[in-house]
């Protein structure tokens, strides 16, 4: 087996240094009852031709050289080569956590440049190393504003990704933390602030705002931040389009950041994996889940980097810790990194715009059913037929249409949610028109 | 005499922000075929940031530069034995990165029709067929993003079921010598946690089970083999112990590099548990990930899976949504695809037999250390290795070195230390793992490391209390770092 180094040989010695006969013999201590008498029915070894030869036809079943406008919390947007190229050296892809900051100086630095970027794009003061994900960041976030506030209420916007509210039920559920939901104005497609303030109270220990929203709609943050405020209350603000930072203005009024960094070089690979971020106010630090890294010095007075603030992770603290995450999302938080490095202070902006440019050109011909302000998705009604029929027709010309949303709203069952970002074409959205029209 | 290494120069590099100067740029997007938009009316004037300050500018070749600098401050697997004991870091093969770009499987989009995924979920499919085949479980989900998280998803499940039995329970029994997660994990579950006494050998007391097994607990949290590296010997027993009081048997599967092909948490009574692709099926760290952790459940606990489950009719793939008895969802669409993809193509390489083989490569290798370190240093445990081995610094810590400047001493003969002060039930342990992907002559050249540290520590204790010396980083303050912590770097 070409994985395994030893030969017969480098076997048999080593095996006569542990004193035993055969490898078999490497097991006798096992209670018997616990073997297994079979061989796994697993199949026999398999070359490289025949392993990439399996994956090939596999992709070849799935939408291979379709074009797409689907959004929806995972975004297509070109990733620079340099991503791969980086990611691909195995003193990074090989490595593991960097517990001995010594001989992991090189992800370690990587990560304390990451942390500085996602401050500097959400305007929060510390950001984490990453975590699994935008899904799994918002109940962290949910029971670290809990931890806070020493409250327990929830209130989570219904324009909050849908998948991300059932994580956030299914996490906090066993904290005794009921959950809410806000509901959104059927104009506007924004949060419902009058819902918002009715429903807050003095047991409620945080306010959940997605912008844009899961109608692509840029939220008044702020305006919500200041009624949770004035009820003590905190506010996280999450986002899936980690694009559009490159344009809209930070929530000032934000008190924990949680998003999805999908956008920044991670290809959709059907759902993951992804990299999620917690960002939020110096005065938190000690209530924030998951790995930080922190700048401090060697014994030669040099700058150095390592692992900080672990007290209170789980490998110390246990049942105390302020969650069970034991690590980041190291590699893929480094492919955000190279590709926020690629693009820049100029070249994020740019990236932004041309998505706004490309999403309002498609609503120029597909009418967006919500008056408010979107960036790169909206929800349209085709004018006659049920979305469905719109993709299907539309995969005849070898385009994924958007995501039919009845399956999440059932009041927007007539509606698609439509993204466009800069791999989206004239052509490919002229198309879509005209499948709406037609 | 350090035979695996010699010092050479690296280059120096400042951090992205300090190299950064204004109008450098590393991109440029094609033409516009679409009227630009004025963001301000697009979005409202005061929606639009102005810039954001202090970003980085660099140009193409010097961000390559900086991260191919940066890289070489690291030590890898690539680089050699990398022994860190439960964290399972063997080779990852390449030709699983190659798959998992393989075009119709990087740009599936998580929501494209179905009809266009059929790919994408057999081999989703395909991968829990074969963790139920390893685990001799009857049901697998692949939606857990990681280990831990896979843990929560046990323990919920467990919660569930009981629930469903009338009574959630209030406590989770776990082992002194159990993993800082496992704890964290039952607590997060809404659980409170009870601590169970590992007897002489280090595996989990009988006598102190059956005190405390009764209709409170809701489970046993066990890592088998433990994080000692052994077997627990009484693992049917303990199961029969829960069982009889209506509890629940849960296993971390960190060590299941250990089992592949040799015993089934399923034939031996667990009920549930997760495994880590990123340990046991060869899927890259990364420097912390990502990762990937299944569950695998026996029948009784199916119904309470998160949703969507994959379910198949007439020859097609489809996820099945309407179950009333899920946990719900525990992550955002169906798990970590990518790492899956590369734990598929890594049991294909090895099939059936190879993985088999590629576990007694692993415990021989564990056992072949052991063996020539026994006479140098303390081994607190004789029940045979599996997977790893734990020694203590007790000979050492005589003469005032501990595990921890033995492990940075390691650093200066080429090698990343082992796991250092865990399990807790070993005093100054230190944790050794090998994997199977590594040769003789590379476990040879550590033994032949920690022996020569050991006579070091006898002649010249300063020398190991010092180290490493031969680090471009020597050792840094962790104390300043943790008290005034600087997460960020920020413009003088």
């Amino acid at each position: 087996m070409r994985y395994l180094p030893n030969s017969p040989e480098e076997r048999r010695q080593m095996l006569e240094t542990c004193g035993v006969e055969s490898l078999e013999d490497l097991f006798a201590g096992l209670p018997p009852e616990v073997r297994l008498t079979r061989p796994l029915a697993l199949g026999s070894g398999k070359s490289e031709y025949e392993i990439l030869d399996y994956f090939r036809a596999r992709g070849d079943e799935n939408a291979n050289g379709y074009a797409s406008f689907l959004g929806a919390g995972v975004y297509r947007h070109y990733r620079p080569v340099l991503v791969d190229a980086v990611i691909s050296r195995g003193e990074f892809l090989t490595s593991y956590t960097p517990y001995q900051a010594e001989i992991s100086q090189g992800i370690l630095t990587t990560i304390f440049e990451f942390q500085t970027m996602i401050c500097q794009l959400t305007g929060m003061e510390v950001a984490n190393a990453s975590v699994y994900c935008g899904s799994t960041a918002v109940p962290e976030s949910a029971m670290m504003a809990a931890r806070i506030t020493g409250r327990s209420r929830v209130l989570a916007a219904r324009t909050l990704h849908p998948e991300y509210r059932d994580v956030l039920s299914t996490c906090v559920k066993n904290q005794g933390m009921p959950v809410e939901e806000i509901t959104y104005d059927r104009d506007s497609g924004r949060l419902d602030l009058a819902d918002l303030q009715s429903k807050l109270d003095d047991d409620v220990a945080v306010v959940i705002v997605q912008s844009p929203n899961f109608f692509g709609i840029v939220e008044d943050v702020n305006a919500a931040a200041e009624l949770a405020h004035s009820r003590g209350a905190l506010l996280v603000h999450v986002f899936t389009e980690a694009v559009s930072l490159g344009i809209l203005e930070p929530a000032s009024g934000a008190d924990i950041v949680a998003g999805e960094l999908q956008s920044f070089a991670m290809p959709p690979s059907f759902g993951g994996p992804y990299a999620g971020v917690i960002a939020t106010r110096e005065k938190y630090v000690r209530q924030m889940p998951g790995r930080l890294v922190g700048q401090t010095t060697d014994t030669r007075g040099n700058r150095a980097f390592c692992l900080t603030i672990t007290t209170r992770e789980q490998h110390i603290r246990r049942e105390k810790a302020t969650s069970n995450i034991c690590t980041n999302q190291a590699l893929v938080a480094l492919m955000a990194t190279v590709f926020m490095t690629v693009y820049g202070k100029e070249g994020l902006r740019e990236l932004a715009k041309q998505n706004l440019a490309k999403a309002h050109y498609l609503a120029t011909l597909v009418k967006p059913r919500f008056s408010g302000p979107f960036f790169n998705e909206f929800v349209a009604a085709p004018a006659s037929r049920p979305p469905e029929d719109v993709n299907a027709r539309l995969l005849d010309a070898k385009i994924i249409g958007g995501l039919a949303l009845g399956r999440f709203y059932p009041e927007l069952a007539d509606s698609m949610l439509l993204c466009s970002t800069e791999m989206n074409t004239r052509d490919q959205m002229d198309a879509v028109a005209e499948a709406f029209t037609r | 005499m350090i035979e695996k290494v010699r010092s050479h120069i690296t280059q120096n590099e400042p951090l992205l922000f300090e190299l950064s100067s204004p109008g450098k740029r590393g991109w440029q997007l094609p033409e516009l075929d679409v009227p630009e938009v004025d963001a301000a009316a697009a979005l409202g004037a005061s929606a639009v940031r102005s810039g954001i300050a202090d970003f980085p500018e660099v140009s193409e070749v010097e961000a390559l530069r900086h991260f191919t600098r940066l890289s070489t401050w690291n030590y890898a697997i690539d680089l050699g034995l990398y022994p860190l004991g439960s964290c399972t870091m063997k080779y990852n093969p390449r030709v699983n990165e190659q798959a998992a770009r393989v075009e119709g499987l990087a740009w599936a989009h998580p929501y494209q029709p179905e009809a266009l995924s059929q790919g994408a979920m057999e081999i989703l499919a395909a991968l829990e067929t074969v963790l139920e085949e390893i685990t001799g479980m009857d049901a697998v989900t692949l939606q857990p993003a990681a280990g831990a998280h896979g843990e929560l998803t046990g323990i919920l499940l467990i919660r569930a079921l009981l629930a469903s039995r009338g009574d959630p329970r209030k406590k989770v029994l776990i082992p002194d010598s159990a993993h800082g997660t496992n704890p964290a994990t039952a607590a997060m579950a809404g659980y409170t946690i009870q601590n169970i006494r590992s007897n002489e050998r280090g595996m989990v007391d009988l006598e102190s089970l059956v005190g405390s097994v009764n209709e409170d607990v809701a489970a046993l949290m066990v890592t088998n083999p433990n994080t000692i590296g052994v077997f627990e010997q009484d693992i049917v027993k303990v199961a029969g112990i829960l069982h009889a009081k209506g509890a629940q048997l849960y296993m971390d599967g960190a060590n299941m590099n250990a089992l592949v092909g040799i015993a089934r948490p399923g034939d031996f009574g667990v009920d549930v548990m997760h495994l880590n692709l990123h340990k046991t099926f060869s899927t890259p760290h990364g420097g912390g990930g990502p990762g990937s952790g299944p569950v695998a459940v026996q029948r009784h606990l199916e119904p309470f899976l998160p949703v969507p489950r994959l379910q198949q009719r007439f020859g097609r793939w489809f996820f099945q949504y309407g179950r009333p008895q899920s946990i719900g969802r525990v992550k955002a669409f169906y798990g970590n695809f990518g790492v899956a993809v590369r734990a598929l193509a890594y049991v294909l390489a090895h099939g059936g037999d190879g993985l088999r083989r590629a576990t007694m490569d692993a415990v021989l290798n564990a056992t072949y250390i052991r063996k020539r370190l026994e006479p140098h240093f303390e081994l607190p445990n004789q029940a045979p290795t599996m997977h790893e081995c734990v020694f203590s610094d007790a000979r050492q810590a005589a003469r005032g070195v501990k595990t921890g400047d033995i492990a940075k001493r390691l650093i200066d003969y080429g090698f990343h230390p082992y796991t250092v002060s865990f399990p807790m039930i070993v005093h100054g342990a230190m944790m050794i793992e090998p994997t199977e992907t590594e040769s003789k002559r590379e476990l040879d050249l550590f033994v032949d490391a920690m022996i020569s540290i050991a006579k070091e520590v006898e002649e010249n204790p300063e020398l190991v209390l010092k180290a490493p010396h031969s680090t471009r980083t020597t050792r840094v303050d962790e104390v300043a770092a943790a008290r005034k912590p600087v997460l960020r770097w920020r413009r003088n």
